[in-house]
């Protein structure tokens, strides 16, 4: 039906976007500056510069609001409406969010035609988006147990004690290395699979991370 | 052996039990040590222990008046390499005759007696000072099919592990060997060795990690105990905070390098001549606690990043697997061969991501699709 009037629904609530571009603009600034604490360049001209002392202060500052980002966005899924709430993110626990998730395959799968409408996340994406958050909360945990070894026994150090009895030194780096490349691959399926659904569903996909409102044919309840 | 031998070992043991009633203090006079040289070295001691100048002479009084405790050097599956480096400073020391004086109840590689007397020596310390000697472990002990892969006079490494360190005062394990398992610990771990914690898990022990463990650690360990009458305070992994509670890289003479932006890229060029920053050259200081920017080796000669080689990580639990590969800044990936970097994986995966979904995204600008509408399911 392609003349058919769809409805304009709130989806995403202002913490929403406003936690997706802190952790966009985060993940772009800790990505560039880690590359470079992970394989520098001698910028320096004397001993007396702080390129990568500022380069690693732009780091830890990004690290900071990337930390208070996903704290928060975890905190809002307790808090916000259904499309932002934790139970959005385990979509294989029901009966009715695995059938979506089969549905979903399927069309991405080029089995099924019928491009299927889902009016927040659609639940393949919330599952990646849970593991996601677990790539997170390792790149967290692992980055401030690094920074914290600067000041060893201090509340920071002793807080993360569990840490360094998990990982080795030289462990909790290549975790840290990898976990961001794993995150680089997600980012791609991310974008690529915004753009497509937002060409297929013509329910305004990438624009509504901006202003909160899809286009959607069922209307609000 | 006969039965003369054995009471001439009791006598001599005997002997040298009642010159312990002199003090340090007194024992370094006999021995030609100036009062000047001893308290230069009370006070070398005071800042290798972290504390204030002010206690400098607290630190002399009580070497002053405290008697010698007794000393037992246990070298279990080693190199030696750490009694080398205590026995082969360039002149002797104050700390090496305290050392010397404290160790002469046994210690394999230096003492006179061998075989039955040396056995007999050892028990007889261990016996008659039960509780209140110490001990000291070189080398790691081996754990797999009951130990028979370390013994000592027939007696398996752990047996007498259990023996010697169960009944001490306190154990200090010297060298990675002796703390964590080091070298032989290794993958693939052929004889199961472990860290003296580790075999002996009700001993008190003191890691002193490193490769070897720099002398004066051990001294100012040993001087803490004489001095408060207790154990140092210790990290997490069992060491001694005032030698390892901070990174090699926070006080790291080539820091300045590092946070300006200045690195050694190929050994030899220009960078390296000057002395910059060795980071990219695999050195592991940032993943590595002890002091030895401050304390150094061989009379505070040297280090290694002083020497112009990146740090190897020694004094860390298993840092012959995790620190491995010495000269690249991050560890192999299991699984993908030894050169595979974590770079080259991430690279490869970003790429076959990008292109299945090319892939993916060409077959969907191809094909019809049925727009959604309203369903059922709502």
């Amino acid at each position: 039906m392609p003349n058919q009037a769809k409805f304009k629904r709130y989806i995403w609530e202002l913490p929403v976007r406003w936690s997706h571009w802190t952790n966009v603009l985060s993940i772009v600034i800790l990505a560039l500056t880690g590359f470079f604490i992970g394989n520098p360049v001698s910028f320096g001209g004397s001993a007396s510069d702080f390129t990568m002392g500022w380069i690693r202060f732009v780091h830890f500052t990004a690290a900071y609001a990337f930390a208070v980002s996903v704290l928060s966005r975890i905190i809002w899924s307790l808090i916000g409406n259904e499309y932002a709430g934790w139970k959005a993110f385990f979509p294989f626990l029901t009966a009715g969010g695995r059938e979506k998730m089969v549905k979903m395959l399927r069309y991405y799968m080029f089995v099924d035609k019928e491009v299927p409408e889902t009016v927040g996340h659609n639940p393949l994406a919330t599952t990646a988006y849970f593991a996601l958050f677990m790539l997170y909360i390792l790149m967290i945990l692992t980055g401030f147990s690094l920074y914290a070894e600067h000041a060893p026994n201090g509340v920071m150090h002793k807080s993360l004690g569990f840490m360094y009895s998990l990982f080795s030194n030289q462990g909790m780096r290549l975790a840290h290395h990898v976990s961001m490349w794993m995150i680089f691959g997600f980012i791609i399926n991310h974008i690529y699979s915004a753009w497509l659904m937002d060409i297929k569903e013509h329910g305004s996909e990438i624009s509504s991370m901006f202003s909160g409102y899809k286009f959607t044919v069922k209307k609000e309840k | 052996m006969s039965k003369q031998n054995n009471c001439d070992v009791f006598e001599k043991a005997e002997q040298s039990l009642e010159t312990r009633e002199y003090s340090i203090g007194e024992v370094l006079k006999q021995r030609g040590v100036s009062r000047r040289d001893f308290l230069k070295f009370c006070t070398a001691m005071t800042a290798a222990l972290s504390l204030p100048a002010s206690f400098a002479p607290s630190v002399a009084q009580a070497l002053d008046e405290v008697k010698r405790p007794t000393l037992v050097w246990m070298n279990f599956q080693d190199c030696t390499g750490d009694t080398e480096a205590l026995l082969r400073a360039a002149n002797p020391t104050v700390g090496e005759i305290i050392l010397d004086i404290l160790s002469v109840d046994y210690h394999e590689t230096i003492m006179a007696a061998a075989g039955h007397q040396a056995d007999e020596a050892l028990e007889a310390t261990i016996t008659k000072y039960k509780g209140k000697y110490l001990c000291v472990v070189e080398g790691s002990i081996s754990m797999k099919d009951d130990g028979v892969y370390g013994c000592t006079s027939g007696k398996t490494h752990l047996e007498l592990a259990r023996k010697v360190c169960g009944s001490a005062l306190a154990t200090i394990a010297i060298g990675t060997c002796a703390a964590y398992g080091g070298i032989a610990a290794a993958v693939p771990n052929p004889t199961g060795a472990v860290g003296v914690k580790e075999a002996v898990p009700g001993a008190t022990v003191i890691n002193l990690p490193g490769c070897p463990c720099n002398a004066d650690n051990l001294t100012a360990t040993i001087v803490h105990y004489l001095v408060f009458g207790k154990i140092p305070a210790m990290d997490s992994k069992g060491r001694p905070l005032f030698a390892y509670g901070k990174r090699i890289h926070d006080n790291c003479e080539r820091r300045p390098h590092f946070d300006a932006g200045q690195y050694v890229e190929h050994w030899g060029d220009d960078a390296h001549r000057k002395g910059f920053c060795l980071y990219k050259m695999g050195c592991k200081g940032p993943a590595t606690f002890h002091n030895c920017p401050t304390q150094r080796y061989n009379e505070k000669t040297s280090w290694p990043v002083a020497s112009g080689h990146g740090c190897a990580g020694c004094s860390e639990p298993q840092f012959w697997d995790t620190m491995s590969p010495l000269y690249r800044r991050l560890p192999n990936v299991p699984g993908f061969g030894i050169e595979a970097t974590a770079d080259k994986i991430g690279l490869g995966l970003v790429a076959g991501v990008g292109a299945a979904f090319a892939v993916h995204g060409a077959l969907n600008a191809l094909r019809k699709d049925k727009e959604p509408e309203e369903t059922k399911e709502g």
